[in-house]
């Protein structure tokens, strides 16, 4: 079976890449460009763990065909940091121990940041409905929840000093 | 706790040390790992519960394109590898052995549950070895399974060796005493009660990669073990796969336990073999249909039971007649579960005098059935807490008042229960206080009103549990079965420059040892807290250890590191003593201090530490260096205890049952990090209100399982489960030197309970098992 060649681009990064028509875009993230933080955690789109963003909309990558990258902005748990500089949402889920053993943290992280994206100031209700697609089996979610809040107000902070600056 | 280490030391909510790894995609599991040349192992595995294995055909499939090899469990019996064990061994009351079914780890002759393994398909790519084990033609002659826990005993027998599938008949208590209870009560409350099935359900599953080295004949094996130095030891000593200093088992970042990544498992077996076998490096990653089918189940208990009182309400007896499924084979811990680590707490906080127990441990044609987070004990929680609930409701007493009658008082410890344990201390009536307190148990009448009044039913529900943890003293766990002692290793490994590396034998998959563990060194040491790194999960770089359950990691891991750090400051002392020219009972230590009592003369940690390994002025009689090791074997176990209240409104048009309020206040002794311990109870009680509400594993009379997915088998999500509000109380655990009892279980212990409790005092009537389901609750509610 022959590879399908697929332009795409990466956190940021263009990247080129060969992979079979059958392999998912989490096979690809994974096992050819080495960026592991994704987690196949059930395969079937039921526990968010491969949770990434194509062209900003957030996807199970278990549930993506790899050649469907082509052309597209793919962002990965990897990209949710600016360098050093960890994002609001990395931040408070330290602070607020938003994670035990950390394998269903960066779906939660993902899903979360496009959570943010559209609507940085989201009720309890808000953010527990819209992580009901990402199964955590150690914190309860009790503190996931407070951890996004918390990221929230921190998001709107920087929104606003960045308003500020504009003018 | 010395001044310097107040933000850091014992008592700090410390942040994560492990965390950033995790935030940013960078935690290294199993699975995340790669080998040179490695290739993917699929399993063959039975698509019947019961069959006997004919003909396995794999020229076809040897044909495909990049497969290796099809081993099969005929190849892995002529290699002469052993059986797994079960690591503890139970005798029946009439004081026979339990009978243990031969369980080989790949199936050759017969397969007894849905997705036993049988064979390996070793290719090139996992998606070949797939197409390759589909390819496999096995002659399989099924025969009638045995699924129905209710009537195995009287099915035929899945095991020739095991006749009526009874494994044991265990009991515990003094009956004669217990029947005289009964004979002189006021009253007598009776309740079937069934312990639901549940699933693991570890979000990261289960994976192995291991590799063979020709030269050295070491195997390593990276695998998603809690234990990975008894899982060397099983797979050396019992398995034969390989000597022990011959094999390496690395247990790397894991995502989550919960007991069931504690057992040595055909899986991991098989890979370490088959890579020495092909001599190539094998990796397998379980999908998560493997998980639901072959990770060892929990709970699954049926039970009678029955609490006498007298005319004042006061318990006088209770009588528990207890049948548990074990699946097909008996697990690692199973045989243990539902007897040593169940029956023993059937005293819970009362002073029930006289108890009996029995328990039927029988085999069913399932998947084996062990130790699930709180293993025993949330079964135990449940009889006795769902029992005095109903005795409450029966006599007419408030349920806080009858607890209140019978709870053991402050000043009764320790405390001789008449299952043989011996609680150490407690203050269960604080517990309970608190919990009242944040539950505004005396604003419940006027909740209940208003949901009445907008058409819903609420209700409240207590659980006063205790648990028996810090697994465990090694003579007594050894007397009454064990395998193994039960002591945990550490090693305080001081660095010429005054750091510190800390080796434990405790694996940390989500706990957080590596800040916990790292609190502890600190704060004994007087060293920063970011000077201390603390190593696990491998055999290759710490010495020994029994892993990481049954809430054992603090109270017995924890002690082992405080007992080799204070034997490095004995050490300290001494080289303190000789270079300040002092007599060495004259040197104190504090705050990373040594010091010369009534002087001035002091020297740092750090001097101290690399005098230790650059012995220009020091004791002739004294070794260089500076690491002490300790093996620490708990005098007790240690009881945790508190109480949980659950509040719940349902909705009778929709059966949707909604948690609104739900507290826990536990007694842990002392905390070392009160942020890591919110979080184990959350995800504790997290799990508890999935079993009482959403989670069941269901085979089909054919022992097909039918919830084998996550579309079959409910997961409590985010939006099914509420905040919760949770405090703790203190009574220091007496024996180990930090005071310290454990907290991984105890959310699971008490909160199916607590909810079964409240969605019964709801509703209004016992008649409803867990999961207590939005359809079971609709259809009470509509009087179906």
């Amino acid at each position: 079976m022959s590879g399908i060649h697929v332009s795409t681009t990466i956190n940021g990064d263009p990247v080129e890449f060969v992979c079979q028509p059958g392999e998912t875009l989490l096979d690809v993230l994974r096992d050819r460009l080495r960026l592991t933080g994704s987690k196949d955690g059930c395969g079937t789109g039921d526990c968010g763990a491969c949770s990434v963003t194509v062209d900003g909309r957030l996807v199970c990558s278990c549930l993506v065909l790899g050649a469907e990258a082509e052309g597209r902005e793919v962002t990965t748990i990897e990209g949710l940091a600016d360098g050093e500089n960890l994002h609001p949402l990395q931040s408070k889920f330290i602070e607020h121990a938003a994670l035990q053993c950390g394998i269903c943290t960066p779906g939660f992280l993902v899903a979360a940041k496009a959570l943010l994206d559209r609507n940085s100031n989201p009720t309890e209700e808000e953010i527990r409905f819209a992580l009901a697609g990402n199964l955590c089996r150690c914190t309860g979610y009790d503190k996931i929840v407070r951890a996004v809040s918390a990221a929230a107000t921190e998001v709107r902070k920087q929104e606003g000093r960045k308003q500020r600056r504009s003018f | 706790m010395n001044d310097r280490n107040t933000d850091t030391g014992i008592g700090a909510a410390v942040l994560r040390k492990e965390d950033r790894r995790f935030i940013t995609g960078f935690g290294r599991y199993t699975d995340d790992i790669n080998e040179v040349g490695q290739c993917h192992a699929v399993f063959l595995r039975s698509p019947y519960a019961r069959a006997d294995i004919g003909e396995i055909d794999v020229s076809a499939p040897l044909e495909m394109d990049g497969v290796i090899a099809i081993l099969t469990g005929r190849d892995m019996a002529a290699d002469g590898l052993g059986d797994l064990p079960c690591g503890w061994s139970v005798k029946s009351k009439d004081g026979s052995d339990m009978i243990s079914a031969p369980h080989p780890p790949l199936a050759s002759e017969r397969v007894n549950y849905v997705g036993e393994p049988y064979g390996v398909v070793l290719a090139e790519t996992r998606q070949a070895a797939r197409d390759a084990a589909e390819a496999v033609a096995t002659d399989f002659g099924e025969l009638e399974a045995v699924v129905v826990l209710k009537t195995a005993t009287s099915s035929e027998a899945i095991h020739e060796a095991v006749p009526q599938n009874r494994c044991y008949l265990w009991e515990l208590g003094d009956e004669q005493a217990t029947d005289a209870a009964f004979q002189n009560a006021a009253h007598v409350v009776t309740l079937e009660l069934t312990n639901n099935r549940i699933i693991p359900n570890a979000i990261e599953p289960r994976a192995a990669l291991a590799t063979h080295n020709p030269a050295s004949d070491e195997i390593t094996l990276y695998t998603t073990s809690q234990n990975p130095h008894l899982a060397r030891l099983i797979l050396s000593a019992f398995v034969g796969l390989s000597p022990e200093h011959k094999l390496r088992l690395i247990a790397p970042d894991v995502g989550g336990g919960f007991g069931s990544k504690i057992f040595v498992y055909p899986e991991e077996t098989t890979v370490a073999w088959a890579a020495r076998r092909i001599a190539r490096p094998v990796k397998w990653a379980a999908d998560r249909s493997e998980s639901f089918l072959t990770d060892a189940h929990g709970r699954d208990h049926l039970s009678r039971v029955e609490l006498a009182l007298d005319a004042d309400g006061q318990f006088l007896g209770l009588r528990v007649r207890t049948t548990a499924n074990l699946g097909a084979y008996l697990s690692l811990f199973a045989a243990s579960v539902p007897t040593y680590l169940y029956g023993t707490l059937l005293a819970g906080q009362y002073r029930t005098p006289a108890i009996h127990v029995e328990v039927e441990g029988v085999y069913t044609n399932t998947v084996p059935v062990d130790a699930v987070r709180g293993a025993g004990r949330p079964e135990a929680t449940y009889v006795v807490e769902r029992i005095v609930e109903v005795a409450a409701r029966q006599l007419g007493i408030d349920p806080v008042e009858l607890r209140r009658r019978n709870m053991i008082q402050p000043d009764q410890f320790p405390y001789q229960t008449p299952v043989a344990l011996v609680y150490d201390t407690g203050n269960y009536q604080a517990s309970l206080d608190r919990a009242l307190d944040a539950i505004d148990y005396g604003g419940f009448p006027a909740r209940r009103a208003a949901s009445e009044a907008a058409g819903k039913k609420r209700g409240l529900g207590f659980a006063c549990y205790i648990e028996a943890c810090g697994l465990a003293p090694s003579q007594l766990a050894i007397s009454l079965g064990a395998g193994v002692g039960l002591y945990e290793s550490g090693e305080v490994r001081v660095n010429p420059t005054g750091s510190v590396t800390v080796f434990t034998g405790s694996h940390s998959h989500g706990q957080g040892h590596e800040t916990t563990f790292a609190q502890i060194v600190s704060d004994r040491l007087g060293v920063p807290f970011d000077d201390v790194e603390v190593v696990h999960g491998d055999t290759g770089r710490v010495e020994f250890g029994l892993g990481t359950y049954g809430s054992r990691s603090v109270a017995v891991g924890g002690s082992a590191l405080v007992v080799a750090a204070d034997k490095v400051i004995a050490k300290g002392k001494l080289i303190a003593a000789h270079m300040l020219k002092a007599d060495p009972a004259a040197i104190d230590f504090e705050s990373g201090e040594f010091s010369v009592r009534d002087s001035n003369q002091s020297l740092s940690f750090g001097e101290v530490a690399f005098a230790a390994y650059v012995p220009a002025d020091y004791p002739e009689d004294l070794e260089p260096g500076l690491s002490e090791k300790a093996f620490y074997d708990p005098e007790n176990f240690t009881f945790p205890a508190g109480t949980h209240i659950a509040e719940v409104e349902i909705d009778p048009q929709t059966g949707v049952t909604e948690v609104v309020a739900f507290v826990a206040v536990d007694d842990f002794g002392e905390v070392i990090n009160p942020m890591i311990v919110e979080g184990q109870v959350h995800g504790g009680i997290a799990q508890g209100i999935g079993q009482a509400l959403l989670e069941h594993g269901v085979y089909d009379d054919q022992g097909q399982l039918i919830t084998g997915s996550y579309m079959d088998y409910c997961m409590p999500r985010a939006d099914d489960l509420p905040d919760f509000d949770v405090d703790t109380t203190i009574t220091p655990c007496t024996h180990n030197p930090l005071g310290v009892k454990g907290c991984g279980e105890a959310g699971a212990i008490g909160s199916p309970a607590a909810v079964m409790n409240a969605i019964t005092d709801a509703l209004g009537t016992e008649e409803i098992t867990m999961p207590a389901t939005s359809e079971k609750v609709w259809r009470i509610c509509r009087g179906d």
